[in-house]
């Protein structure tokens, strides 16, 4: 049994997917968790029910927005003062960041975006994809505990059986040490929606949207099916799309478990970002397309005529 | 004012991979390279300060392979002034690199009042190598950057965070600042510069230079392997308009009862 700590972020009332995703998946361990947010009732339940022995609720003045030195800083003397084996956490935004700072503070290692986590006794042994996943291997830790390691969002998926913990919840105080890099503001995104690295279904338009008028296509097929809408490279080059919506080797690497590609020929560095989803719908006018070679279902058709009977089709099953 | 730029050379993004016969690695017979495309943007960012500010100096750090110089050249044929390059394998993890790149910067005499880099490396995909480096060096660090301003000695920075939404910082240098696509629109090498970059200086130390040796490891890798090909999917013909409604309305239903996702 190795000792282990998710580190955990919050999203609205409750603690992100991933965690519950990690927790689910090395039950059996001891795991405490660690947080800098709020944690709501539902949140707590919900690390309660995926079997967190300890909670702690880690509390520094000057850090209520991120700081990537304080979060650091904080989060290493709170580790310091325990004997994990591995620090597990979601890989996002925030801990991609992190993470690596932390590890390299404790003089350990650090395995970015794993997929798949196997323990060979009490010493993890994981598969994480290389070159956007056109390539797969086996990585282990041979230096200094703890281990850092990310998980990819929905690469694990939710475990049916889990077996509750104590979730003793413990308030812990904490320092944020000298920060040079200040944050003055955070500017909102344009949409309120799941990043496209945690969103379980997406819809991504290619360069045959023409123009970024035409993205609306999909944003009302996102908005039926709770969606966040994505871009091929091609789409983003052009103009049609934010780069922070880019899907693939040059963008992000998603993994949902829909993924609706609109207009997208399915250039190789595309499919590599988007190959491990689920289920891979294709709308494309070109039969002989690449990206039909990875789909699940694949419509030869007119995107423009095709999505918004999706749209309409969709209305119908969710009575919307 | 000595602006490090950190590139790393990466296959091709359309390049495909394969594992090498003992799997440590991937086969790199075949393999066109190019500089990982994040660099670009740090590449393109040091050469918009040296205009402004024309007795900046842009030296170009990388640690890889010496079987091809590729990234290094094409920093100076954009205009960077020198380069060094840390010869070693390809399987470094990213807490050696890191270290070889402080021990390269360190060597070269220079003291770094900026490093730029790329957000991640399109090879390994690990986004760590920035912020180790930074501290390594008791620098702060900022990444994955969509926005540069500097003024005298202080930077006013965008982070891009989750959903497209931005954090702005407030640095000075000297700091590292990890540059996202958005950021510039990087500039081509033009034929004159090319030229030029063949005479720039290039410096090569080994990994034991730098002072990095096997005990620096770790992460492991180990297996490497292809994704499982998907068995074929289905596919509808839906070109004539009047074939829509039906082959939408089974897709849907098949996503429904079929792969149970809706």
């Amino acid at each position: 049994m190795a000792n282990i700590l998710i580190f955990t972020e919050t999203s609205k009332e409750s603690v992100k997917s991933v965690t519950l995703e990690i927790l689910g998946k090395l039950k059996g361990h001891s795991l405490d968790v660690a947080c800098f947010t709020e944690l709501s009732e539902t949140a707590l339940s919900d690390l309660k029910k995926f079997g967190a022995k300890n909670i702690f609720k880690l509390n520094a003045t000057g850090i209520e927005k991120y700081s990537p030195e304080g979060h650091a800083n904080a989060l290493k003397e709170f580790i310091k003062t325990k004997s994990y084996d591995y620090v597990f956490s979601g890989a996002t935004s925030l801990t991609k960041d992190l993470l690596p700072r932390v590890s390299v503070s404790l003089d350990t290692g650090m395995i970015s975006d794993v997929v798949e986590v196997n323990f060979e006794g009490d010493v993890f042994k994981g598969k994480r994809p290389l070159f956007a996943g056109k390539c797969l291997a086996t990585v282990e830790f041979t230096g200094a505990k703890p281990g850092f390691v990310t998980i990819r969002p929905n690469a694990l998926g939710l475990s049916d059986s889990t077996s509750a913990g104590e979730a003793k919840l413990e308030q812990v105080s904490v320092n944020k040490g000298e920060v040079k890099a200040e944050v003055k503001e955070v500017i909102k995104g344009k949409s309120e929606k799941l990043d496209l690295t945690e969103a379980s279904i997406i819809v991504s338009g290619g360069r045959a949207m023409k123009n970024s008028e035409n993205f609306k296509v999909l944003q009302e097929l996102a908005e039926v099916i709770g969606a966040t809408v994505g871009a091929s490279r091609a789409a983003v080059d052009s103009g049609y799309a934010d780069p922070s919506m880019q899907v693939g080797q040059t963008g992000k690497t998603v993994s949902p478990s829909l993924y609706i590609a609109c207009g997208i020929s399915g250039a190789i560095q595309h499919l590599a970002g988007m190959r491990t989803s689920k289920i891979i719908v294709a709308i494309n006018t070109d039969p002989e397309a690449p990206i039909f070679s990875k789909a699940d279902y694949g419509i030869v058709g007119d995107l423009f005529k095709v999505v918004p009977a999706l749209v309409k089709e969709f209305k119908k099953l969710l009575n919307k | 004012m000595n602006i490090f730029v950190l590139v790393k050379q990466v296959p091709d993004t359309e390049t495909k991979v394969t594992p090498n016969a003992e799997k440590t690695y991937i086969d790199t017979t075949s393999i066109k390279w190019i500089m990982n495309p994040y660099d670009e943007f740090a590449v393109e960012q040091s050469l918009l300060i040296k205009s402004k500010i024309p007795d900046a100096n842009v030296i170009i750090v990388r640690v890889g392979s010496t079987r091809d110089t590729e990234a290094l050249r094409t920093a100076m044929a954009m205009g960077a002034d020198e380069a060094i390059l840390v010869d070693s394998s390809d399987n470094l993890d990213s807490f050696m690199i890191s270290k070889a790149l402080k021990g390269a910067i360190e060597k070269s005499g220079k003291k770094p009042d900026l490093i730029l880099s790329g957000k991640q490396a399109i090879d390994d995909d690990c986004l760590q190598v920035p912020q180790i480096l930074a501290q390594m060096l008791g620098l702060p660090s900022v990444t994955v950057v969509v926005g540069f301003e500097l003024n005298g000695d202080q930077l006013i920075l965008k982070r891009e965070i989750e959903g497209g939404a931005q954090e702005i910082y407030q640095v000075n240098l000297p700091c590292v600042v990890a540059c996202n696509k958005g950021l510039n629109t990087p500039r081509y090498a033009s034929l004159p510069g090319i030229m030029k970059a063949k005479k720039k200086p290039l410096a090569t130390y080994s990994l034991a230079d730098v002072g990095v040796t096997d005990n620096d490891r770790k992460v492991k890798y180990s297996n490497f392997q292809l994704p499982p090909e998907k068995p074929p999917g289905k596919k509808f013909d839906a070109l004539d308009e009047t074939k829509i409604d039906s082959v939408v309305a089974e897709v849907v239903g098949l996503l429904r009862n079929e792969a149970k996702i809706i």
